[in-house]
């Protein structure tokens, strides 16, 4: 029979030396007494024999697991790790089976102890023991933990607390961090700290950032299990919360008034009934689409895109709606579909700042897929709506000519959105006279995939603004 | 009135700021202060380092600069009509707090907020420079949460974003209508806006420059946003349909649902309800099963007719029980998509049961040990030696996952 015995202070390393030559000299699990048994001289008590005969390899995620499971204060654990570890030498494969009995054990231990560790950073409470106006300030805590978590968590707190000194003491192995240096020792007994006026400050919080309207005290006590509360300074005060609890809420909704329910819904239904045709000042028009709440696309969408250009353009462009990156901006033709446009604009020599660039519908319509939004096409009763703005747009600008592309401003703008691949490239006039140019809409470039159709699109979409380009020099040489 | 000291000003000031659903301190850049010339670590998952009695977790200095307020939100304590006490920090006074009880490791960091004093941009600037002041003079690497407000200035919400981690705004309420009713200086359109800039300056943070430098990152833990439930007349679709929207549209990390609870000196136009609590958790399990589950929002809200939630089984068991036709499913040979509709099963417990799959048939013990709620799963599932016979088909296959019934009291 082998015999090892575990130091509690650097534990992870002791087993891990030992268990690794065990394993290389082939020892079996049976054949090992793990623990602190007796006062055993030497790690490996009377026997002397262990001729490792080769280097043993192990899954990394076992190493893993077993630094973790070493802290655990179950005195079966280096037992248990030697056990399972015997069998994955040869399988593997084990360390992804969570339904093996022997690692769904250790897996629940490694739980235990992180959730330790996890409780510790979270519940350590440190009293100051110096003076507070000192260059290096020094605190000391008291706490208990279920399992051996000090040595391992006490990393987080050097991380954390670098420019102080401190120290944590626990009835089994106390963490000392002076200046830079970190020491562990065995040994302390519960010391009386010194009273700390921020604590009164902290229990001063802790009454009131509480809501007494919503009880949920089994809530509390499963993240805040009733062992620690007797290191917390505010967990005093816990039972006192509770008691008084029901008679402050009961106060509160018995102090209320009551009222009739406001009927400003019916004043806003009100007001949304639209007039005829926006006749606001110059210059306001912006800011009056900005504020526009004539169909609900408005609630969705993060902003209206106005259009952008110079206020006396020849040439109007519209387009169908913003997409993502335009309800984000609140510029018209900024995202992919707007560098398609600019990339063909540049090729037929059209000056994109030349003209009044804008949409048929200012409002983003999408649905929400996870985390994209997914673009819609407006309805009939949207585009309707939002051609009260695209027609005072028009009034404005007054251009030579409209560039209608797609099918929803061609809807807009001439009443019909049918046909649009029929349609392009012909001159056709608006609901009001202007002579609208119909062509595609640049994002059927970006959706067709076929290399041969989207040619073809490109190069009808190229054709139709050069069309563009020549009536506009055309009726400048008429007007000449 | 006599001088109100530290305390007192504390009690009010937290007081005030209890409403605040999130007390998050994750998901920001990792750093710490080993060169022992600052104070503080952030470490990705975030710490609770004490739960109150309403079994919320306390994990950062929450509270108001100010609860003065020119607002008038019927909903909020501090709105300007409200009889409650005023009171406010000084800027070393915020940071005093945050320090020191950083030190003694009660805190993450600070969660600030504000009523609205003066105007927006005055109440951003003094915001802005206890951020600074803990960042640049104290070397104060913990966690930063601000509350920005909705109109302030594009250059203080830049600076804000580059000294704090998160940043929020609250959209307040599920719909426009609602918020104009009861908070009629709030603009819907503003406060959406006001998320699209910050996600927009946190995409182009990403971006390196044509040296290959990164921009100083921009809010690395993201931007949340918190809804009141239960003060307007919303039902679950709607409340869900807004925040499917604001995930996809401004990137949030987190969308809070706060149950409407009553406040001292309450306004008039509000219900005088206990907290719909039960509510705002279904809320919280269908906004899970919406980002990490794949499920659709018309899937969750078609259970029922009324598009609210049901309240006595979780959305994916009421789900499940209206799809029966589906289930039983194998759980040795059904896709990871399939596996994550079964009640009882979450994301972790089906990534254990792919890989183990791999090597052998899984039994329903395996199952047990792989963190499975078999009392929730076991109707809805084949595995090795189990199979649940006709109990999926059984007419009272509901009653056993509803709570029992209760009798009122007699007196």
């Amino acid at each position: 029979m082998h015999r090892a015995t575990i130091p509690p202070i650097g534990t992870d390393i002791a087993w891990r030396n030992a268990a690794r030559d065990f394993l290389a000299a082939g020892i079996p699990p049976d054949q090992i007494l793990w623990g602190a048994h007796g006062s055993a001289p030497d790690l490996f008590g009377a026997e002397t024999a262990i001729t490792p005969s080769a280097t043993a390899t192990v899954p990394r995620s076992f190493i893993a697991l077993a630094q973790t499971v070493v802290w655990h204060s179950d005195p079966e654990r280096f037992a248990r790790l030697y056990a399972f570890l015997w069998r994955v030498k040869d399988a593997p494969h084990l360390m992804t089976d969570r339904g093996d009995a022997g690692l769904s054990r250790l897996r629940q231990m490694e739980k235990n102890v992180r959730r330790c560790q996890h409780k510790m950073k979270a519940f350590v409470r440190y009293r100051e023991i110096g003076p507070p106006d000192a260059t290096r300030r020094s605190f000391a805590a008291w706490f208990e933990p279920t399992h051996h978590t000090i040595e391992p968590t006490s990393s987080f707190f050097v991380r954390r607390f670098a420019d102080m000194d401190w120290r944590i003491l626990t009835p089994d192995v106390s963490a000392i961090f002076e200046n830079g240096t970190l020491s562990f020792q065995e040994g302390h007994v519960k010391p009386a700290l010194p009273d700390d006026a921020s604590e009164q400050l902290w229990i001063t919080y802790f009454r009131n950032i509480f809501n007494p309207a919503r009880l949920k005290v089994s809530a509390m006590q499963s993240e805040m299990p009733k062992k620690y509360w007797k290191n917390m300074p505010e967990a005093a005060s816990i039972p006192d919360m509770i008691a008084n609890a029901p008679a402050r809420a009961l106060a509160m909704a018995q102090a209320a008034p009551s009222l009739p329910p406001a009927r400003m819904a019916q004043v806003q239904a009100q007001l949304a009934t639209c007039h005829s045709a926006w006749d606001g000042p110059k210059g306001t028009l912006p800011a009056a689409i900005s504020a526009c709440t004539r169909c609900p696309l408005h609630q969705t969408a993060t902003q209206a895109v106005a259009g952008e250009g110079p206020a006396d353009a020849d040439l109007m462009i519209v387009g169908e709606q913003p997409g993502d990156m335009e309800d984000l901006s609140g510029k018209p033709f900024v995202g992919p579909a707007g560098q398609v446009f600019d990339r063909v604009a540049g090729e037929a020599r059209l000056d994109r700042n030349q003209a009044y660039v804008t949409n048929a519908v200012k409002h983003f319509k999408f649905t929400a897929r996870g985390k994209r939004r997914l673009h819609q096409r407006p309805n009939t009763s949207e585009i309707q709506h939002c051609r009260w703005w695209l027609d005072a747009e028009i009034t404005q600008v007054k251009p030579k000519l409209i560039l209608a592309m797609g099918a929803t401003a061609a809807q807009s703008l001439t009443g019909s959105g049918e046909g649009i691949t029929r349609r392009r490239g012909t001159i056709e006039h608006s609901l009001t006279g202007t002579p609208v140019l119909i062509t595609l809409h640049p994002s059927y470039l970006l959706r067709v995939r076929d290399p041969k159709t989207q040619q073809q699109a490109h190069s009808e979409f190229q054709q139709d603004l050069l069309t563009a380009v020549r009536f506009l020099s055309d009726n400048q040489a008429q007007a000449e | 009135m006599a001088r109100q000291t530290l305390d007192q000003k504390l009690a009010i000031l937290s007081d005030a700021a209890k409403y605040d659903a999130s007390c998050a301190s994750s998901g920001s850049t990792k750093r710490d202060s080993r060169d022992g010339k600052s104070l503080g670590s952030n470490e990705g998952s975030g710490i609770c380092h004490a739960y109150a009695p309403d079994g919320r977790c306390i994990s950062l200095l929450k509270i108001l600069m100010t609860n003065f307020c020119i607002y008038d939100c019927s909903y909020c304590i501090n709105r300007v009509s409200s009889n409650v006490t005023r009171a406010r920090f000084s800027v070393d006074e915020v940071v005093k707090l945050t320090i020191e009880f950083y030190r003694r490791n009660y805190i993450e960091g600070l969660f600030l907020s504000s009523g609205v004093i003066r105007s927006p941009d005055a109440t951003m600037s003094d915001m802005v420079q206890i951020a600074r002041k803990l960042r640049h003079e104290e070397n104060f690497r913990g966690y930063i949460h601000l509350k920005t407000i909705p109109d302030a200035a594009p250059e203080l919400i830049a600076e804000a974003g580059l000294l704090a981690d998160r940043l929020s705004i609250n959209v307040e309420l599920p719909t426009d209508a609602a918020v104009q009713q009861y908070a009629p200086e709030k603009k819907p359109d503003q406060i959406r806006k006001a998320m699209a800039d910050v996600r927009l300056r946190k995409d182009a943070g990403k971006e390196k420059s044509y040296t290959g430098k990164r921009p100083p990152r921009f809010a690395p833990a993201g931007q949340s946003t918190q809804m009141i439930i239960g003060a307007d007349g919303s039902n679950d679709a709607t409340v869900l349909g807004q925040s499917t929207r604001l995930y996809s549209s401004y990137k949030l990390k987190r969308v809070y649902y706060s149950a409407f609870s009553p406040i001292p000196d309450s306004s008039s136009k509000l219900p005088l309800i206990s907290p719909p609590l039960q509510r705002e958790h279904r809320l919280y399990q269908a906004d899970w099963l919406l980002r990490f589950y794949d499920f659709q929002l018309d899937e969750i809200t078609s259970v029922t007719t009324d598009g609210n939630l049901d309240l006595e089984v979780d959305p994916k068991l009421a789900w499940a029980l209206v799809h029966r036709e589906i289930f039983p499913l194998d759980v040795n040979r059904a896709s990871r998509e399939m596996l994550l509709r079964v009640p009882g099963f979450g994301v972790k417990t089906v990534s254990r049961i792919l890989t183990t799959r791999r090597h052998r048939l899984l039994r329903y013990e395996d199952l047990q040990r792989m963190g499975a709620s078999m009392k929730k799963a076991k109707t809805f599932i084949t595995a090795g030696g189990w199979s649940p016979g006709s109990l999926i088909d059984s007419v009272n296959l509901r009653a056993k996952f509803t709570p029992p019934p209760e009798q009122l009291a007699l007196f």
